[in-house]
């Protein structure tokens, strides 16, 4: 089998962000958009929505302020690429904040950090600092401010993120109204992934030809890959999108890889006999960054055990799918493996998760299914005996 | 501004519909019932509990028709295979977090989460029992409130009401996950945080996780105690809603079935709070007729405008946020707790029993009364003045406990005296009531004449709008009077403490000019208190204080000074208003509180 893997080198190589931003501002905001949006760009924290539809939407709203905020509270288990994008390039990020700013109208814009990333304050500050000198210079008005998160999963979901700015409890809000219409003080708002921004920024820069050469229909250009578990290459890749799993572990596999988690752990496990067909992308199997893989001696109860604490400690506890739902996964695969309910129960918990999936508030209740019923389903024997 | 109309199809029936009305209004209009718990119409939208979710065609996920609002072309289906599937999984899951003891639960029949499981039949427990034994233990630290966790669905109408409606919020979300609970201010007890006790939010916890402490058994005991004398007293508000716990229309008038009932009951003499809420015009109204006296006159720095103090909730939440503004209220006593001293001492020596052995039982529409009745200085009698406060909810409890027909009930009077009373005394049940009865009395007795509204019927100072102002212009005044001559009386009046917030506001920053402020604690004032029987909402508080205004017409005398029992009291007893006596029986002083 030909290997496909393709490194790129879009995100973390040095460019002068400022001649791309000075070169931007001199086209319409509707070109540039119209360039994200002909791109295929889709958000890289998960959810995959196109970045130039969000873009046009916060445009065509009228108001008197917009925002712009840069989503990095990386919480996903497993992913690790937005920490270190902020850290080797934050002035590209910057940057893809500024040209958003440009596109929409908006001239605030909050970086939303992880609180575990505190450290990467000082020198997000200095960057920060430069680069309003720099914006000044080219008469742009445009205010960057850091808002830091406080150990909240759910925080990442945009709505939740935005309640925590504003100083309540971090609790997905009720959509519509989406973002882009009420957003952050219920104005029109951006929220972008730390590397939606700057694959934004090098659409900006390069237009959208090259980029959409890369990848598949769906699932356009390369994205950034945390990798982890059972590899000899553990790190951070840039790859182009469109691979398969089975090339992704011909890669990264330590050659007894049993099963992939694709996404985290509100992603989905892949087993063995299926990386030939799975594709990593839109069309097959999404993933915003996390990809863990696991050998033999891994048991999948305790991964599914370890996912479902999460989901359960994480969930916000406003809705009932997600608040409830998640206990009752969690305790139940556990009465499962000791036997106080029959195997069969493992139907009625997987009927419970389809409702999970379809009527939980947001994303975290909705994606729990993910792990949970792909577990399951291949690795049924694990999780009784 | 003209709102588009948005045309859509629910079950298959079309239907146009104001834009931004929700899915789960426009099925209302259908008259399709889509069961909600967490919603509710008092107040703002949460979308939490997911029990209204419907089918939206070409929709991946299942909206909740209360949050949602309507979209052109939407096609919905309220009780499609999906919807039934996880509203009968959602409801599930509600009860295994829920503590399911509805035998032994005070709200049993009264519970929505009861009710809907009855609906979907939900037989044997699919799910594991989730209810944590240390949310077992009932916090009854409050004399008015009682939270019981293992019963909680986490729906926030508690949350809401005491943010959103009372600007008190006592009750907030804390912690997440599967510790995702509502709790207060660093987990302390609810007697030692910033509750007002008003009971809002039990009027609007669809189970039993907020409900009142009940001393149903207390007071039967002491109406089957030989040596206890045992008379009750009953609040204006009463009157038009206890019919509700027997199936009757909101805003029933039901005062000679009530008092027939007491009876039946066994309480010694059925009295009325009405009485004394006359005697707080009297007190009140020449308070405020002082306060301006010192004002205008005497030129002294008078605490104006003067505020009332009819309502418990309404004084503790002054202590707890405006303590700044305490000399501004009123130092009457609320009408029960006038009641209290009076039934032992005047009252006790007319009909010759020794207060020791008496027992003062009043049902209230409120259970801030509760809170208030065990307040240190409510002690004017010698004695704990009132020793039980039910809600109208218990006495309607009492009343089925005893095997007692309501409806079929012939009308009684009340026994005198500290029975007879007015129709200005019967409106203090809704909010403006107070203001108005003290208005006609003090019109009167400052210019000889009725107050200039026809059939005496002060219509600005009525009406449900949240915050209400009025002006009367005193004029050709009784000489001793003249200082008034000329003087345009401002008054206001708020009801729901969020609504009270906006006047205390205002006052703190100098700028409000009124001279005279009623404030209930209560939406609506004390036909929605949070004693009254559930459910409440705004069209039910309509009927019940529609039932109050044609109460007070029904009335032979309709003002507080012209209760012939007022007069005699004065005569015989108090001698006049703010004298000695009522000083030390009427009067009262109030306390700072802490803020969280």
């Amino acid at each position: 089998m030909e290997k496909q893997i393709k490194k790129v080198d879009l995100i973390f190589g040095k460019v002068d962000h400022l001649a791309i931003l000075d070169a931007c501002f001199k086209r319409t905001r509707d070109e540039i958009i119209l360039d994200v949006i002909d791109s295929g760009l889709r958000g890289r924290g998960g959810a995959g929505f196109p970045t130039g539809l969000k873009w046009k939407f916060a445009k065509n709203e009228e108001a008197d302020q917009k925002y712009v905020i840069c989503n990095a509270d990386e919480g996903e288990p497993g992913t690790f690429k937005d920490r270190e994008i902020l850290t080797q390039v934050p002035e590209k990020v910057l940057a893809g904040m500024a040209l958003c700013g440009y596109c929409i109208g908006a001239s605030e814009g909050y970086i939303y950090l992880r609180g575990e990333y505190n450290f990467l304050l000082p020198p997000l500050y200095k960057a920060i600092d430069e680069f309003h000198q720099k914006l000044k210079k080219m008469n742009f008005d445009f205010t960057i401010r850091i808002c830091s998160g406080s150990g909240a999963y759910v925080c990442g979901e945009e709505t939740a993120l935005m309640e925590s700015m504003e100083g309540r409890r971090g609790e997905p809000r009720n959509k519509p109204p989406f973002p882009t219409s009420e957003g952050f003080l219920g104005k029109p708002t951006s929220v972008n992934n730390v590397e939606t921004l700057v694959f934004a920024l090098m659409i900006g820069q390069e237009g959208p030809t090259k980029f959409k050469e890369m990848g598949t229909f769906d699932s356009r250009g390369s994205k950034v890959f945390s990798v982890s578990g059972d590899t000899p290459n553990p790190g951070i890749y840039e790859l182009e999108l469109g691979m398969t799993l089975e090339q992704f572990v011909e890669e990264f596999g330590d050659g007894d890889t049993k099963a992939v988690q694709v996404g985290g752990a509100s992603g989905f496990c892949v087993s063995r006999k299926d990386f030939k067909s799975t594709l990593i992308g839109f069309e097959g199997i999404p993933t915003g960054g996390s990809m863990m893989l696991f050998n033999s001696s891994r048991s999948m109860y305790n991964i599914l055990n370890d996912y479902l604490e999460f989901m359960e400690e994480e969930s916000c506890g406003q809705c009932t799918p997600c608040r409830v739902g998640c206990q009752q996964l969690l305790k139940g695969i556990e009465a499962v493996k000791k036997g106080i309910k029959p195997p069969s129960y493992l139907e009625d918990l997987q009927k419970l998760s389809d409702t999970m999936r379809i009527a939980s508030k947001c994303g975290l209740g909705q994606s729990v299914p993910n792990p949970f019923n792909s577990i399951i389903n291949n690795f049924r024997e694990e999780i009784i005996y | 501004m003209s709102k588009y109309k948005v045309n859509l199809k629910i079950n298959n029936i079309p239907i146009s519909v104001d834009e931004g009305t929700t899915i789960l209004d426009a099925a209302r209009e259908l008259n399709f019932k889509i069961p909600t718990l967490c919603h509710h119409d008092d107040l703002c939208v949460a979308g939490n509990c997911r029990v209204c979710v419907v089918e939206q065609k070409g929709a991946r996920l299942l909206p909740a028709s209360c949050a949602t609002p309507v979209s052109e072309g939407m096609e919905i289906q309220t009780n499609s295979l999906k919807v039934r599937q996880a509203r009968k999984h959602i409801v599930e899951l509600l009860l295994s977090e829920h503590n399911a003891d509805c035998t032994k639960c005070f709200k049993s029949g009264y519970c929505e989460l009861q009710d809907m499981s009855n609906d979907y039949r939900i037989g044997d427990h699919v799910f594991l029992d989730l209810v944590k034994e240390e949310d077992k233990v009932v916090d009854i630290s409050s004399p008015s409130i009682e939270k019981d966790d293992s019963k909680c669905i986490r729906c926030q109408r508690c949350v809401r009401t005491c943010s959103s409606l009372q600007y008190v919020s006592a009750l907030a979300v804390t912690h997440k996950g599967n510790e995702m609970r509502i709790s207060t201010f660093m987990d302390k007890p609810m007697n030692d945080v910033v509750c007002t006790a008003c009971g809002q939010c039990i009027n609007r916890c669809p189970t039993a996780a907020l409900t009142e402490r009940n001393y149903i058994d207390e007071v039967f005991d002491a109406i089957y105690d030989p040596s206890k004398f045992v008379v009750v007293q009953t609040a204006p508000a009463t009157r038009v809603a206890i019919g509700e716990e027997f199936g009757m229309e909101p805003g029933s008038r039901v005062t000679g079935k009530m008092v027939a009932a007491l009876r039946r009951l066994g309480f010694d003499k059925v009295l009325d709070t009405d009485f004394t809420a006359d005697l707080t015009i009297m007190e009140e109204g020449t308070e405020l007729l002082v306060r301006l006296k010192d004002a205008l006159v005497e030129g002294k720095e008078v605490a104006l405008p003067m505020l009332t103090s009819c309502s418990p909730g309404w004084i503790k939440f002054q202590e707890h946020l405006y303590p700044d503004l305490l000399d501004n209220l009123s130092t009457c006593k609320s009408p029960q707790q006038m009641f209290g001293p009076l039934a032992k001492t005047y009252y006790a020596e007319k009909v010759n029993k020794n207060p020791a052995d008496m027992v003062v039982v009043s049902i209230m529409p409120c259970t801030a009364k509760k809170f208030e009745a065990e307040r240190p200085e409510m002690r004017g009698s010698g004695y704990k003045d009132v020793d039980y406060v039910l809600t109208t909810r218990e006495l309607g409890r009492m009343i089925h406990q005893a095997g007692i027909d309501f409806e079929k009930l012939e009308d009684e009077k009340y026994d005198s005296i500290l029975g007879e009373s007015t129709g200005a005394a019967v409106i203090f049940g809704s909010t403006g009531g107070v203001m108005e009865a003290a208005l006609r009395t003090a019109y009167e007795l400052v210019t000889g004449r009725e107050v200039p509204f026809t059939n005496l019927n002060i219509k600005p100072v009525r009406g449900m709008e949240g915050v209400k102002e009025a002006s009367v212009k005193i004029k050709d005044v009784k000489p001793e009077w003249s200082f008034l001559e000329g003087v345009e009386l401002n008054v206001a009046i708020a009801h729901g403490l969020a609504n009270a917030k906006i006047l205390m506001d205002k006052i703190r920053a100098g700028e409000a000019n009124h001279h005279f402020i009623e404030i209930m604690a209560c939406p609506s004032g004390c036909i929605g208190g949070g004693g009254q029987p559930m459910p409440t909402n705004m069209e039910i508080r309509k009927k019940r204080a529609a039932g109050i205004y044609e109460e007070d017409e029904a009335m032979t005398v309709r003002k507080s000074h012209e209760n012939p029992e007022v007069t005699e009291i004065y005569q015989s007893f108090l001698h006049e208003p703010l004298g000695h006596k009522s000083h030390d029986l009427l009067h009262t002083h109030y306390y700072p509180r802490k803020r969280h």
